[in-house]
């Protein structure tokens, strides 16, 4: 089998990568990138734990084929912080223990940041809906919903983060 | 297993050509179905033809009211058009219930219907609202209804080397509304248990004179429910139509017990949804002028 | 009354600090079990069967070998043949021989999904096509998957060696149950009939899975001296290592299991599937080898909890006492024995005082996947029916069903119905600030109905084994062998700033591999911040005398002349403060280093219990059911980090609902799983929950240093009768059946109508 070679933007880095045409990005990202923060859950776009962004939209990254990103922007959880300052996001999800086991989380987190770059002021109910693609089986969502509201508030600056 | 040849054509010729010349190949727009058939190797198609590198596959066009959808459209860009969620909101909505919001970034309605299972959400509501699929082949393009591509869980109409280009949505007529509904055991995620569409057209009176009714995961394919929509025009959605109407929708289903329900179930849901989408419909068509 | 406990006032327990992983884990930089990649590392593929039930006639390996990237290959022959050998396995004991099948079938398989064959392969793709060249040639059996059917004169027998036990006199002929449980006293014909009102009906539920999001993944390396090392995600890398060792059967010591980070166990990662074919996988080919489960393998090859057939009476006094209960139970485990009958019979009416009452658990095996612990298990299935038909009686007697409860609640100082006499248990406590919470006296909606629900579980100490440590500068090591699946390093961390008087910042956290650290139990049973904690308050406490010792070598006094003191040593004689930095920076040139350990059996763990409130609304038409507003109260002893405890308690009440709404397994006819994914398996989603309200009631328990009781299992046993109670007065029809489908509600709701 022929390998494909790919140049796509990662993390705002150029990245060139050979891969086999049927792998998926999720494949890339974690076996030839080392990018192993996003997660495999199902393989099948049911559980939201590789959500990346392409071309500045959430998708599945297990539901794109790696040869499809030729060109393409794509951003991970790796990416989300600043360097060493934590999106706000993040650091909410750190103050209200939104996490338990963790695995479910940088998905999590990616699909909260792109609803919250998407509409900064979210319901309750808006937020659950959003995030019905990234299964959490640890928290039952509640301290993941307060914490992303949260989050909304804080870069809304209603509230000054601690 | 040999791995699939990936081909991202710019013309739609191209493509033709690429599909034409294999018949294993397999068109890739949003992925979201083909991707997890691979995965699971229920497929194992010898080429993918990534469309969405041909220029205009993406996006939507108005024309004198009427709308030309790229077939490789995302579900999420139909909310980004006003003019679309204004004139057929039971569609946009209908799409928008595929899956998740990293599903509906890549999901197409031209993969739905291609995909060609019974329980597409997105379908009832295209067939419902009289949307046409411009196919392209080697012999040219063709226009199809939406409710003539499928023939059974899987299989389509479409030839060797066709592929579908463009959804086609006609103008709201004055008096028109649509909706969508779908019975699933969560809140989002689920297959459709049973699905309905319908879109209606009401005089100023508030009597019905256009009506179609179209389920989804109650038979082999999408149906249209012809003789629901008749028992609704001329009448003013009295009880004794509704009730017509909903016969019409029982009878004509014809599902079968699987995971997701019992055929018994799935028939009383389509008579109850198919209800609840005519209010919803008639409300809409009676705030449109 | 009970004399309420001296309220103590701490630094740091009960404080909501930011968890030492937290940020490793929001920036998806922690490992988890497929994260890990050894040098020179190859890629296993299992070959799995297709049957439910078949004789394995032959299996040809050789395409399979000869394909070019194969490194090894490995079936039921390369696994060492041994009697049957006991070994303690997580939280329920295992039958090493079963382990062994079930990580690799040999004669027979006895499920769909079981490995026949595993692969590895220098990529994926090519381990997994050798494994579609594999020919096995099967014998087809006959399959069986619901308990009438394995109970069944005639019924395919999975085991000719199993005999019932608990049977007298002992069964001489094999069957499909390998146990029968019974426990109770008193005269409960006697006592049901004397009740004015009773209830009786059958009760059932489907089996069920974890659903951990993190698929089972392994490393294994096992070099040509006999030494090995495994890196896996798992609930406890001591088990892995045991059981591993115990199939191969190699020394424990020549085993290194390295605990990556867990992505969620559920009790379902106390168990090995994959270690032991890895390893073989790993000594044929000279590489390390990974491993990794699918989606689907998980749900077809792992887990589920039992399914369950639960025939009940319950019988009660016009005041709400509840007289008497007979109840017999039979649990639906899968291809090998383990289905937690007796864990379930034990918890069943734990939570109240019924002396007259006889309960009978049967073990019964299917064609499915050999069922594991999951979370309080075996007490869910049987919960459900106890606190459905108080709910039914307190219907009958115009009762408030919280009244009920309380008047017969398990106290401290009772005789359980187990005949154990009870400590200090806070029931009533929860039952009260349930019926004082808001949530229970809020006016229903239109189709809206409430439920609620009780129950308990046992909880667990055992053996744990925790270091602590001063580096040269006085900062704080403390390691333990205990994985942390939900936050566990914080609250390591808090009670070893609390007894050292430290800053939680001063403490770091580590959990070690099997090779570095005394053995511990699995983190399971709820036991991990009471046993580990207890035994790491016990090290941190060795250190503080041994820093008194110290100071007072150097200031040449006697060690009743110092005392501890925010942290450093104080002179009572002369006010000189020695902090940890002076003495550890000193440690080198005096005693030595200063370290501590503690091995301990914890002992006097107490059970725990919980309420929840459930509002649901039905829609009439279609059967869907909403969860409008859910609360859940827990007896929790202490909380030590409450974030992770309401975490507990939230997660556990979501996983209950789950099991009571919509999750459960499905077979298609041929005795295939046909729900094997996140599609069709329906976990509950963000938008299907409200938020989850918690009430903590805190009744420390006096025997541990902070009154630490397990928190993790409780909060998934009340769920599923306090949603069906929501629904069964919502609809005003008992529902007896799970999980409530909206198909099933609106024939139950069809059949109502007439």
């Amino acid at each position: 089998m022929s390998k494909m070679f790919v140049t796509a933007t990662v993390n705002g880095d150029s990245a060139e990568f050979l891969c086999d045409p049927g792998a998926t990005l999720l494949d890339v990202l974690r076996d030839t990138m080392g990018l192993t923060g996003t997660k495999e859950g199902c393989g099948s776009g049911d559980c939201g734990a590789c959500t990346v962004m392409l071309d500045g939209e959430m998708v599945c990254s297990c539901l794109v084929l790696a040869a499809e990103t030729e060109g393409r922007q794509v951003s991970t959880i790796e990416a989300v912080a600043e360097g060493s300052d934590l999106h706000p996001v993040q650091r909410q999800f750190l103050e209200h223990g939104a996490l338990q086991c963790g695995f479910c989380t940088p998905g999590f987190i990616v699909a909260s940041k792109a609803l919250l770059d998407h509409n900064p002021n979210p319901s309750e109910s808006e937020v659950r809906y959003w995030l019905a693609g990234n299964l959490c089986r640890c928290t039952g969502y509640d301290k993941i919903v307060r914490a992303v509201l949260d989050a909304a508030a804080e870069m809304r600056q209603e509230r000054i983060p601690a | 297993m040999p791995s699939p040849v990936f081909h991202a054509p710019q013309t739609v010729d191209q493509a033709v050509a690429l599909l034409g010349a294999d018949p294993s190949a397999r068109v890739l727009s949003g992925g979201t179905d083909l991707i997890v058939q691979m995965r699971s190797q229920r497929i194992s198609p010898s080429a993918i033809v990534d469309v969405k590198r041909i220029a205009g596959m993406s996006g939507i066009r108005e024309q004198g009211g009427s709308f030309i959808i790229g077939a490789a459209t995302p579900c999420t860009a139909l909310k980004e058009n006003k003019a679309l969620v204004t004139a057929w909101p039971g569609v946009v909505e209908a799409a928008n219930l595929i899956g998740s919001v990293q599903v509906r970034n890549r999901a197409t309605m031209a993969g739905n219907l291609c995909n060609a299972s019974p329980a597409a959400d997105s379908v009832p509501a295209l067939v419902a609202a009289g949307a046409t699929c411009l196919i392209a082949g080697p012999g040219g393009t063709r226009e199809v209804a939406a409710e003539k591509v499928t023939t059974g869980p899987g299989r389509t109409t479409l030839a060797p080397g066709e592929f579908v280009v463009e959804i086609r949505l006609p103008a709201r007529p004055a008096g028109g509304g649509d909706a969508y509904l779908r019975s699933i055991p969560r809140t989002e995620m689920d297959i459709a248990v049973v699905g309905a569409a319908a879109a209606l057209v009401i005089d100023a009176s508030g009597t019905c004179t256009a009506a179609r009714i179209s389920l989804g995961a109650v038979a082999p394919t999408v149906l249209l429910v012809e003789a629901a929509g008749a028992a609704l025009i001329g009448s003013t959605f009295d009880e004794a139509a509704m009730e017509r109407m909903a016969d019409a929708v029982r009878v004509a289903c014809s599902p079968i017990d699987d995971k997701r329900g019992t055929a018994v179930y799935r028939i009383a849901m389509a008579g109850i949804l198919a209800r609840r989408v005519v209010e919803i419909a008639r409300s809409r068509a009676g705030e449109f002028k | 009354m009970n004399a309420p406990l001296p309220t103590r006032t701490y630094r740091h327990v009960g404080t909501r600090p930011v968890r030492p992983d937290g940020l490793e884990k929001v920036t998806g930089k922690a490992i988890y079990g497929t994260d890990f990649v050894a040098p020179g590392m190859i890629h296993g593929a299992m070959l799995r069967s297709p049957h439910p039930h078949a004789r394995i006639r032959s299996i040809d390996t050789k395409k399979a070998e000869a394909l070019p990237g194969v490194k090894a290959v490995v079936t039921g022959a390369d696994f060492p043949t041994m009697a049957s050998l006991e070994v303690a396995m997580g939280e329920s004991s295992g039958n090493i021989k079963h382990v062994s099948r079930n990580c690799m079938a040999h004669e027979k398989v006895l499920y769909e999904g079981q490995p026949v064959a595993a692969i590895a392969a220098t990529s994926l793709r090519i381990a997994e096509e050798a494994a579609r060249l594999i020919v096995v040639d099967y014998e087809v059996l006959p399959h069986v998957l619901d308990i009438d059917s394995a109970f069944a004169p005639g019924a395919p027998l999975l085991h000719d060696d199993i005999f019932t036990k608990g049977l007298n006199p002992p069964p001489d002929q094999p069957s499909n149950s390998p146990l029968r449980f019974q426990i109770g006293g008193g005269d409960p014909e006697a006592a049901l009939a004397a009740a004015t009102h009773r209830v009786s009906g059958r009760f059932s539920t489907q089996p069920v899975h974890q659903g951990y999001i993190e698929p089972h993944a392994c490393v294994a390396s096992w070099n040509a001296d006999g030494q090995a090392q495994i890196w896996c995600s798992s609930q406890g890398q001591f088990s892995i290592r045991s059981v591993t060792a115990g199939v191969l059967g190699i020394s424990h010591a020549d085993i290194r299991v390295y605990p990556l980070e867990i992505g969620g166990g559920f009790g379902g990662k106390t168990i090995v599937y994959l270690e032991p074919v890895a390893m073989l996988l790993s000594r044929k080919s000279g590489r390390p080898v990974r491993m990794a489960m699918s989606r689907s393998e998980v749900f077809r090859a792992s887990g589920p909890a039992p399914g369950s057939v639960v025939d009940i009476e319950m019988g009660a006094m016009a005041d709400g006492t509840i007289s008497g209960v007979v109840m017999e139970f039979k649990y639906l485990g899968g291809a090998f024995p383990g289905a937690d009958v007796h864990p379930g019979a034990m918890s069943a009416l734990a939570h109240y005082v019924v002396p007259d009452n006889r309960i009978i658990g049967w073990e019964v095996m299917c064609n499915m996947p050999s069922t594991h612990a999951y979370r309080a298990p075996g007490a869910p299935q049987a919960t459900f029916a106890v606190e459905s038909c108080i709910d039914e009686l307190a219907q009958i007697l115009g009762l408030d069903p919280i009244d009920m409860r309380i008047k017969n609640a398990a106290r401290p100082g009772d005789k359980s119905a187990m005949g154990t006499t009870l400590g200090e248990i806070g029931y009533v406590e929860c039952l009260e600030a349930a019926k004082a919470h808001p949530h229970w006296s809020a006016p229903l909606g239109p189709n809206q109905g409430r439920g609620v629900g009780g129950g308990t579980w046992g909880n667990y100490g055992g053996p744990s084994t925790a270091t602590v440590s001063l580096a040269e500068d006085g900062s704080v090591l403390v390691t333990t062998g205990s994985p942390d699946i939900g936050g566990s390093r914080a609250s390591m961390a808090i009670m070893a700033a609390e007894t050292l008087q430290v800053h939680y910042e001063k403490i770091r956290v580590t959990i070690a591999d099997t090779s570095s650290i005394g053995y511990s139990m699995v983190t399971g049973g709820s036991r991990t911040t009471f046993a580990t904690g207890k035994a790491v308050v016990e090290a941190c406490e060795q250190i503080i005398t041994d820093l008194r010792e110290r100071a007072a070598a150097m200031w040449n006094v006697d060690l009743d002349q110092t005392e501890w003191r925010n942290g450093a040593v104080v002179c009572r004689a002369t006010d000189k403060v020695l902090t940890m930095g002076d003495i550890a920076a000193k440690a080198g040139f005096a005693k030595g280093p200063i370290a501590a350990e503690s091995s301990i059996n914890a002992q006097g763990y107490l059970p725990g219990f919980g309420v929840h409130i459930c509002d649901t609304e039905v829609d009439p038409e279609t059967g869907n059911v909403t969860v409008v507003r859910y609360t859940a109260v827990q007896d929790v002893g202490t909380a030590i980090h409450p974030d992770y405890v309401e975490g507990q308690m939230q997660g556990g009440a979501v996983q209950g609902i789950g099991w009571a709404l919509n999750e459960g397994y499905v077979f298609d006819k041929s005795g295939k799983m046909d729900n094997p994914g996140f599609l069709d398996y329906r976990m509950p989603v963000c938008s299907d929950m409200p938020m989850i309200d918690t009430v903590m009631v805190e009744k420390p328990n006096p025997a541990h240093p902070y009154g630490v009781k397990g928190v993790g299992e409780v909060p998934i046993v009340p769920p599923l009768a306090a949603v069906a109670n929501a629904v069964s007065r919502a609809t005003g029809m008992r529902m007896r059946h799970l999980p409530m489908t909206p198909d099933k509600i609106w024939a139950q709701l069809q059949g109502q109508k007439g």
